[in-house]
């Protein structure tokens, strides 16, 4: 009895997270997006696309480090030949580096609106669009009721969302499906030769709907995410430390 | 009903053109020359160079020969066409069959026009004087047919009306070239004697055929009227203009609406049917107080499809004010392009990419609201100056020439302007040890560098800047340069520009 009740509380649970719009993985699809052991947080162990994102972003760093795993996860998303928009008041992001991201910068439109309200009515419209892969929206802040209205729009046409989050001070309650927090961690050069290594991230998933948040370390190498070994990690900060 | 032709004939089309165009050449001698094989070819000459011998098929060497200061212009393939069509649009003033008759001449078909004009003297006289007084060097002639009309207008020596039934008598005298013969023909014809039409009229039609084939029977039959030529018109394009007027005055959202959506509704049908597309329209009010409201859209690719180009309206109904009330819609579309035909894909892929048709109506729509120059997308130039090693795309069909460089390592985000830090670096090219940006010091840890680029001295002056790459103590990485060498003021050379993933 007692056996047939949790199937279907499961069942249910696996009814709902459908309704949310986490799809389980698809036999033939790739289900994979690069990015390890973080797909692992995620439901069905699928990152979701076809959802927003939040990604909070307190200083410039902190933007230059999201966009570099956003452009990251578009490489994949945009696989198949999608074009992506970035909606911004006063964009700094710089077209050449997303290459190195795997993204082919030609194929990202860019909307610069002159009005913070603006961005909003664009990213909405936006994510209406089937046609896209993946909309980015640069905010000062966002309100539960106008993070409901980006959801409402992703759940018809599966365009996956992004949201960088500039002045997250006031971080209230939203309807995104996640919240990351992406800082610039020290890079390592291979032996300790002298220079700058791959860009490496702390990548934070703060909060995540029906999955587990958690913390990892990535770096950006050779095409792909890879991510730190945490130990040697904490051994180097030790050593520098001492 | 008794049919009447005018053929008119521009003797100098293409320089009676270039003359208007550039009116120092009416008194000079010249000629539009093409290259072929090798060597340029006379393709037209003006009535200065025809004087001193000059015709068209002749090499321009042996016309330099002829006239040294001849004055030479390339050849314009297809100006004959546009021009002819232009003055054949212009000749629908006089008759609404107009037809051009390439190369060099215009077919009118008259029948019934030329009492509006006072007779068809008058008629004749006032198209002729028209076209010469606008400076083209027009001869024209009017007959029952229009291949008598043609060799009357081009070899006609003395009247140049043909009064009905007589066109036999007036070819009698004419070469046989007035029949708009082929070249061999022509030359068999020379060949046996024959050195005017009436030489072979005569002739029993079985002893023509078989020397000189049907084309010879055919031509001198529709000169003469027993056979019937057709004539390939001129269709002048109606503008792409709807009307709406309203019986009651309109003053809502929703009857407004309801009028925009039925003109477009008009308006695509024809544009559907002719395979074109919208770029942009204009829709104006009038309003009963007199005043007239305009409001315009634009799209990026050519549509016909109601629903899109409502949706652009829909945007701007805000700003239409109806106050008393609106009483006649007007919808002009100012731009017109071929629009591709919507193709059904047996394989839709996931997303279509940039050619998207939802993609281009979603730019449209924001492009409405946001303006057009708004929306960017980049394309990489040849440059290793940061700042212009991109340039912006000017449509999205528009394909990168170059490959984008990963070669060398760009920042995430680039400032526009380069800020001042302060920076204590060692001498004279090592990497800042700590900098100073925004009243925060960051301890430089690690650094890659210097990477010089140089400015491009044919665009502007200036000093180079020896970029760093720097990450600091917490990791935050940054694109740092110094401008220009070390001199003895060493404050304002570092600059940061942009920062890194």
């Amino acid at each position: 009895m007692l056996n047939t009740k949790q199937d279907i509380i499961n069942k249910l649970r696996k009814d709902i997270l459908l309704m949310e719009g986490f799809n389980p993985p698809s036999a033939g699809g790739v289900s994979s997006i690069g990015l390890g052991d973080i797909e692992s947080a995620f439901p069905n162990g699928v990152f979701p696309v076809g959802a927003i994102h939040e990604m909070m972003c307190p200083s410039p760093e902190h933007v230059a480090a999201s966009s570099g795993f956003i452009a990251g996860i578009l490489g994949s998303l945009m696989e198949k030949g999608g074009a992506c928009l970035w909606i911004g008041v006063g964009r700094e992001l710089f077209p050449p580096s997303l290459m190195a991201f795997n993204t082919e910068p030609d194929r990202m439109i860019f909307i610069d609106v002159q009005k913070e309200r603006d961005v909003l009515w664009v990213a909405e419209e936006a994510l209406k669009c089937e046609g896209l892969s993946a909309v980015i929206a640069e905010l000062r802040d966002i309100s539960f009721a106008e993070s409901r209205r980006l959801q409402l729009a992703v759940e018809n046409s599966k365009v996956t969302g992004f949201i960088l989050r500039n002045d997250p001070r006031k971080a209230g309650t939203s309807t995104c499906v996640a919240r990351w927090q992406i800082s610039p961690l020290p890079s390592e050069t291979e032996d300790g030769l002298p220079g700058v290594g791959y860009p490496r991230g702390q990548v934070d998933l703060l909060k995540v709907r029906n999955g587990n948040p958690g913390s990892w370390q990535l770096e950006w190498a050779e095409g792909r995410f890879v991510q730190v070994n945490k130990e040697a990690a904490i051994h180097e900060f030790v050593r520098q430390i001492g | 009903m008794q049919k009447r032709f005018v053929s008119i004939w521009f003797r100098h089309l293409t320089t009676d053109w270039l003359t208007l165009r550039r009116p120092e050449l009416k008194t000079l001698p010249f000629v539009f020359a093409a290259p072929e094989h090798g060597r340029m070819l006379i393709t037209a000459a003006n009535p200065l160079a025809e004087a001193q011998g000059i015709s068209p098929g002749m090499a321009l060497a042996d016309a330099r020969a002829v006239v040294p200061s001849l004055e030479m212009a390339d050849h314009i393939p297809g100006k004959e066409a546009k021009l002819l069509k232009a003055l054949g649009e212009w000749c629908i003033r006089y008759t609404p069959l107009v037809a051009i008759d390439m190369p060099d001449g215009l077919i009118l078909d008259i029948s019934g026009c030329a009492h509006l004009w006072g007779g068809e003297r008058a008629y004749l006289g006032n198209i002729i004087k028209v076209l010469r007084s606008k400076g083209y060097d027009a001869r024209g002639a009017m007959a029952d047919t229009l291949g008598a009309a043609w060799a009357v207008a081009r070899f006609g020596k003395d009247k140049p009306i043909i009064e009905p039934g007589e066109q036999a008598g007036a070819l009698l005298l004419l070469p046989p070239m007035a029949l708009r013969l082929e070249i061999e023909t022509l030359e068999r014809l020379k060949k046996l004697g024959f050195y005017t039409i009436k030489s072979f009229m005569g002739i029993g039609r079985s002893v023509l055929r078989r020397r000189f084939g049907t084309q010879l029977l055919l031509r001198l039959d529709q000169a003469l009227g027993n056979e019937d030529e057709p004539l390939d018109l001129l269709q002048p394009i109606e503008p792409y203009h709807e009307r709406l007027p309203c019986l009651e005055p309109i003053r809502t959202a929703t009857g407004i609406e309801i009028a925009i959506k039925t003109l477009l509704e008009n308006l695509c049908r024809r544009l559907e049917g002719e395979g074109l597309g919208l770029r942009s329209a204009v829709l104006k009010c009038y309003r009963l107080d007199g005043k007239v409201l305009q409001v315009s859209i634009g799209t990026g690719k050519a549509s016909h499809f109601v629903n899109h180009l409502f949706r652009l309206f829909e945007l701007k109904i805000s700003s239409i004010e109806p106050d008393l009330g609106i009483e006649l819609f007007t919808l002009d579309a100012t731009k017109v392009e071929e629009a591709d035909p919507e193709q059904e894909m047996l394989w839709s892929p996931e997303s279509g990419g940039l050619e998207d048709t939802g993609l281009a109506e979603l730019l449209d729509r924001l492009a409405n609201k946001v303006g057009t120059g708004n929306i960017r997308r980049y394309l990489p130039q040849e440059h290793y100056w940061p700042e212009r090693s991109v340039k912006p795309a000017l449509s999205l069909q528009d394909k990168r020439t170059t490959e984008w460089r990963t070669d060398r390592s760009r920042p995430s985000l680039l400032l526009s302007r380069p800020e001042r830090i302060d920076v204590t670096a060692l001498l004279p090219d090592n990497p800042p040890m700590l900098f100073v940006y925004k009243n925060i010091v960051h301890k430089v840890s690690k650094a890659d560098g210097p990477e010089r680029i140089e400015r491009e001295w044919w665009l502007e002056q200036g000093e180079h800047r020896d970029y760093y790459r720097v990450e600091d103590e917490k990791g935050r990485r940054y694109w740092v340069f110094r401008s220009g060498h070390y001199s003895g003021d060493q404050t304002g050379q570092w600059f940061i520009h942009g920062f890194f993933a």
